[in-house]
């Protein structure tokens, strides 16, 4: 019986057949609707109870709730009112703190120590004490953004002045160019590409931070319909910010990529688009 | 930024030309001295070159050609020693150094603020061939085109002296020779005083008026060329030829090996 079977699979072979069908072999949607329907199936089985986790189309259907009612769509303008404040913040505080030291040696000595000594600590750990300082009003979330996203624009910015082509420098310097336009026309757009890294990096931070901020008493944003999904118990609420959280972070990912085919233009693709 | 103290000859009325010579020098240096630590780069060095004229350095590795270059291209310090240059200055460097975030125009318009910019670049570029390339990113230039925006980019300040500095080292032969021919017609259209930095004899004899050979930080022979252009390997070009790499150290080939050698060479003396 076993021999026959085996004797079957080796000359039909059925699965392996549509495995190498070559479309199917390299569709990475496949697996996550898979699992998708799966979490479907368990969820109208009552194996995933919805106290547990809500079903898909359950949270699709809330989706769609929320965002007719304009509950989601509120809260999450709070949220990135948030992100853009405390994002707006460390963009001056961080450029201003990288041009310093990346320009003079005194700057650097002044200011990469601190900076440094302000990397070690985990931003998010400072949460208590800004709400002794701030109280658990809007200031504290905003700060925490701008603080947990400075250094990484500090430390690309810095490192990109300082990566600048010296013979760049000196040819523009012996065409006459110094001070303020040095600055401007040589040393700014080289270090442009290292600040977008920075960039995106503080974007991802931020939206990692807005989540634990919010948590800090909200009256509105996702953090706020999140904790008021949780003392209800409704998972499918929770899942829809989750879901959100993850468009927030794809979104801002595209909005440098954008800004970058923009700005970077002069630069040649070493794959092409 | 240290900015060099160079005396501008548009500041300099004050101190009276040298009695001897006709027409006041574009450059001058006496005695000059360029020393990092103990090692004297340049050594109580004398270089006057008069306006319009095409000087060649020639010199080994090391010799102290680059810092001369960056002495008269404003880029050194020079403390209080005697430097007259002339006020507007322009340097072609070995490699183009163009600012690959800018097109090719706004290159060449680097620094420049007046109006008229863009007009005044695309005149410099077409003069050097490139009027099709104005909007090009530097990165899309071959090196050949990018070399001849860095030319560009030099004449269009009208500099009193264009600086060289092996600008034709990184080129194919054939480009080489494009660019020599290229360099000269500019050289006769706008008469900068130029100083040319090459390790290559044959380029510097068919190129200047006169061809100086940099040891050890002082000028150790020189030679004026005074061969009609376009300058053919004759045995005349040959015989200053033989000399130059005697007083570069390199023993020069019997005439008869010597005729034998393909024009121009490129050769590198190292």
């Amino acid at each position: 019986m076993s021999l026959a079977i085996a004797d079957r699979i080796s000359s039909a072979r059925p699965w392996p057949n549509l495995l190498r069908w070559p479309r199917l072999s390299r569709a990475r949607w496949l697996s996550p609707v898979l699992l998708l329907a799966l979490w479907e199936l368990g969820s109208r089985l009552g194996v995933i109870p919805e106290r547990v986790l809500a079903a898909p189309s359950t949270v699709a259907e809330t989706f769609w709730a929320l965002t007719v009612s304009g509950e989601l769509p509120a809260n999450l303008l709070v949220s990135l009112a948030r992100a853009a404040a405390g994002l707006s913040i460390a963009l001056v505080v961080a450029v201003t703190l990288g041009l310093a030291a990346g320009l003079s040696r005194l700057g650097e000595t002044a200011i990469d120590p601190l900076m440094q000594i302000k990397r070690t600590i985990p931003s998010l750990a400072l949460t208590p004490l800004f709400i002794v300082w701030f109280g658990i009003g809007e200031t504290p979330k905003i700060v925490l953004i701008a603080v947990a996203t400075t250094f990484p624009i500090y430390l690309n910015l810095f490192a990109g002045v300082r990566g600048i082509d010296v013979r760049l420098v000196e040819a523009a310097r012996s065409f006459g160019l110094s001070g303020w336009s040095l600055v401007r026309e040589v040393i700014l757009p080289g270090a442009l590409p290292s600040f977008f890294v920075g960039l995106r990096y503080a974007l991802g931070v931020s939206v990692l931070v807005l989540v634990v901020a919010e948590q800090i008493n909200a009256q509105a944003g996702l953090g706020h319909l999140i904790n008021n999904a949780r003392d209800f118990m409704r998972t499918d609420i929770i899942v829809v910010c989750l879901l959100v959280y993850a468009l927030l972070g794809l979104g801002a990912d595209a909005l440098v990529r954008t800004l970058e085919r923009r700005a970077l233009a002069w630069r040649p693709s070493l794959v092409e688009q | 930024m240290v900015q060099p103290r160079i005396r501008s000859r548009a500041f300099d009325a004050v101190s009276p030309a040298p009695a001897t010579a006709p027409v006041a020098p574009a450059v001058k240096l006496t005695g000059f001295v360029r020393q990092f630590g103990a090692n004297r780069v340049i050594d109580g060095l004398d270089l006057s070159i008069a306006p319009g004229e095409f000087v060649a350095l020639l010199g080994a590795s090391g010799s102290g050609k680059t810092t001369l270059l960056r002495t008269l291209a404003g880029l050194d310090p020079v403390g209080d020693q005697d430097v007259t240059t002339p006020s507007t200055r322009a340097v072609v460097f070995q490699d183009a150094r163009l600012l690959p975030w800018k097109k090719v125009w706004r290159n060449v318009a680097l620094g420049l603020k007046d109006k008229g910019v863009r007009a005044r670049a695309e005149a410099a570029l077409k003069e050097v061939g490139l009027g099709h390339r104005l909007d090009a990113w530097p990165s899309t230039l071959s090196g050949g085109e990018a070399q001849r925006t860095a030319l560009a980019r030099a004449l269009v300040r009208e500099p009193g002296l264009l600086l060289l500095d092996e600008p034709f080292a990184a080129l194919d032969a054939l480009t080489r020779l494009k660019m020599h021919d290229l360099v000269l017609n500019l050289w006769n259209e706008h008469r900068p005083a130029v100083l040319l930095v090459t390790h290559d004899v044959d380029e510097a004899i068919s190129l200047a008026d006169r061809v100086l050979v940099l040891n050890k930080g002082r000028i150790a022979a020189e030679e004026k060329i005074t061969l009609e252009r376009p300058r053919a390997p004759d045995t005349r070009f040959q015989a200053i030829r033989r000399r130059l790499l005697g007083h570069l150290g390199v023993e020069a080939p019997a005439p008869h090996e010597a005729a034998l050698v393909a024009f121009p060479t490129g050769e590198a003396v190292q």
